[in-house]
């Protein structure tokens, strides 16, 4: 088993989420299984409607339910297994212990209050702080965070804020309890290029200083070279392939991660070639999630991949890949 | 905020002005005499005479400004001598109801309490109402309370005011006994049972009114309420740890306040105009039955001067809603 390392601070096993709609169940988690250690940053990678997102919010039970039923799993967390809280305990996790960063600092903060009051509430709720104090901390944080002549800008709304330091007051919001863990999802997707740098480095440094562990979703597999530790390749609702960051990348053994590798342009060297496509739709989760969700775009599909969904195999140290077919020898895995 | 305020304020005075001779001059189309009410048996020449003193001779033109003298200038000055007391009350003459000889603001001072009390309380009431139903049923979006609210404010909204006064009459009134049917203004409040007598006798005036403006705002508290509860910063606040009650009664509530208290101070005038049928049904002596009378009866200054003080309201109350909107909502800023 690859995951479930001792020093890990989350700990997810075979979580499954099932979306209830019209026409059916839809599995937008399908036993997802994996690790953060203590310190880390993991980077979760895959496109739109892999179940990134979906997954993370289903760990921290903030996925609206229904539409939305948590099937099955466990998460340790802090010796305790987040599926089995009740909502009260939950309440005291999330934004104490696990803090969160969402993609569009433009809409995920309230219009209607000023910054100060939205970075002082999980500090008055969680930590007791009396309100001058909360407020001292609240300057503090924003300090943190980057942001300027913080003590005046605490009564400022967030549409006085830019995209950037909307997105810092969010993460300021994020770390307000000091969170042992740290969800940061698409955090700088809706941002310019500039300003997505400005972030990248603001949470490398934080993570030094604070030592948090980072879960960090994207579809930008360029800002996961960047920063991350591990990589966790997600598509159709389940994990295909986890590895340490430099292993994964050059050496994918997932299909999926080797084709998603290949449409990343290059910008040095000579443009030769078109950009490479990935061809086919992604899966609409729908699908029975009793065969290999990658099977329909996949090159190497075989008689097998129709009949069994294949589980995560060990392909290296600390990587694992989600594939019967072996991209090194050509030739089926024998498991 | 104060610069827009006095700008509105002073835009709005041509468009009173504006307003007032459109009144005054369709009104003035109808053909009516002042002096058809009067006894058969006054002589054509006293007749005569009496349209003279009237001034119903002169040009239209010389009509017009000097009723509009009268109604911004002397009028304003002798509702503020009844008010304090101070000797301002100009002397000459007033706008004179051609049907009771006596000076139509007085009249109208004389019904404005009862409109007041029995309108203005359906009214509050109404919001009283509707804020917590409309917050419940977006909250609990398609469950049997909602469903049943749904239910109940469409009946509301869509059955005339003087349908369902006369079916309470019917039901309350007539078969069960329990209340008036008809509202008495002369009543004195002095002890208990005298107020419960007034509580009994305003009962249904009040529950009338007050279906048809609950059932309005709870639509647009709930249209709201549902607006904002998909938005990105309820998830940020859930994030934050903070309980169901906070997110929905503090994060929520105030954003989807903004257009319902719009709606709000937009229908006050209405308050006062909206209510003459209600009035007519169960017989209050306020406004409303005034201009019904004053109709009836071909007096035109009453008529005149009741819908130029409903247009006044009307701006007045545009004004304040968008007033109101800036205080509420800090994004919007009008200097």
């Amino acid at each position: 088993m690859p995951d479930g390392g001792l020093a890990s601070v989350l700990d997810v096993k075979d979580l499954k989420t099932v979306f209830r709609t019209r026409r059916g169940e839809v599995h937008a988690v399908n036993n997802v299984t994996f690790h953060l250690e203590a310190g880390e940053l993991l980077g979760v990678v895959g496109e739109s409607g892999s179940g990134k997102s979906v997954t993370m919010m289903s760990l921290i039970g903030l996925l609206p339910q229904p539409p939305a039923e948590i099937r099955g799993g466990t998460v340790r967390f802090e010796g305790k297994d987040l599926l089995a809280c009740t909502e009260e305990e939950l309440r005291a996790v999330r934004g104490a212990r696990i803090g969160f960063v969402f993609q569009d600092p433009m809409t995920s903060l309230n219009p209607v209050f000023p910054v100060g009051f939205q970075i002082v509430e999980p500090l008055r709720k969680h930590m007791k702080l009396s309100k001058s104090k909360a407020r001292d901390r609240a300057v503090e944080l924003l300090e943190l965070v980057g942001i300027p002549d913080a003590r005046r800008r605490l009564d400022d709304y967030p549409h006085q804020f830019s995209g950037g330091m909307r997105q810092r007051v969010m993460i300021a919001i994020a770390l307000a309890c000091d969170p042992q863990v740290l969800i940061a999802d698409e955090p700088t997707t809706a941002l310019d290029v500039t300003i997505q740098a400005q972030i990248l480095e603001l949470i490398k440094e934080l993570r030094h200083k604070l030592g948090m562990a980072i879960v960090w979703i994207t579809h930008d597999l360029g800002v996961i070279a960047g920063i991350a530790d591990r990589v966790m390749v997600m598509y159709g609702g389940q994990v295909v392939e986890q590895g340490p960051v430099k292993e994964l990348f050059a050496n994918p053994k997932h299909p999926y991660t080797r084709m998603l590798l290949e449409t990343v342009p290059s910008v040095r060297g000579d443009r030769v070639e078109r950009l490479r496509v990935i061809q086919g739709q992604p899966p609409i989760l729908a699908q029975d999630p009793d065969s290999c969700p990658f099977r329909p775009r996949c090159p190497f599909a075989f008689e097998r991949c129709a009949r069994q969904n294949p589980p995560r195999l060990p392909v290296g140290p600390g990587h694992d890949a989600a594939c019967f077919w072996n991209v090194d020898t050509g030739a089926p895995r024998d498991v | 905020m104060l610069t827009y305020t006095i700008r509105r304020l002073i835009l709005a005075v041509p468009t009173l002005l504006f307003i007032s001779l459109v009144i005054f001059l369709i009104v003035k189309l109808s053909p009516s005499d002042p002096t058809a009410g009067l006894p058969l048996t006054i002589p054509p020449e006293v007749r005569e005479q009496i349209r003279q003193s009237l001034g119903v001779n002169d040009p239209v033109f010389v009509q017009y400004f000097k009723w509009l003298k009268l109604m911004v200038w002397n009028e304003p000055l002798h509702l503020i001598e009844s008010w304090t007391g101070w000797q301002v009350g100009p002397e000459g003459p007033r706008i004179i109801s051609y049907q009771t000889r006596s000076p139509v603001m007085d009249l109208i001072m004389q019904r404005m309490p009862q409109t007041l009390w029995v309108v203005g309380t359906s009214y509050i009431v109404g919001i009283l109402i509707a804020v917590p139903i409309g917050v419940i049923s977006a909250y609990r979006q398609y469950s049997i309370f909602d469903q049943v609210g749904t239910f109940i404010s469409m009946l509301g909204f869509s059955v005339p005011t003087f349908f369902t006064g006369v079916l309470f009459i019917v039901i309350f009134a007539v078969q069960l006994g329990w209340f008036p049917s008809v509202y008495d203004t002369t009543h004195v409040v002095t002890d208990w049972d005298s107020f419960v007598v007034q509580l009994k006798q305003i009962i249904m005036p009040v529950m009338v009114l007050g279906l048809y403006n609950a059932s309005q705002i709870s639509r647009f508290m709930r249209a709201s309420m549902l607006d904002n509860l998909n938005q990105d910063y309820v998830r940020t606040a859930r994030a934050k740890g903070l309980t169901e009650k906070v997110v929905v009664l503090v994060h929520v509530l105030r954003n989807s306040m903004i257009p319902v208290v719009t709606v709000i101070a937009l229908n006050v005038p209405s308050v006062f105009g909206g209510a003459i049928i209600t009035e007519q049904v169960f017989k209050v002596n306020g406004i409303g039955q005034l201009l019904i009378i004053a109709i009836q009866g071909g007096d035109i200054p009453v008529v005149q001067t009741v819908s130029f003080i409903f247009a006044i309201l009307i701006v007045l109350f545009n004004l304040l809603a968008d007033v109101l909107y800036g205080v509420l909502d800090p994004r919007i800023r009008y200097d």
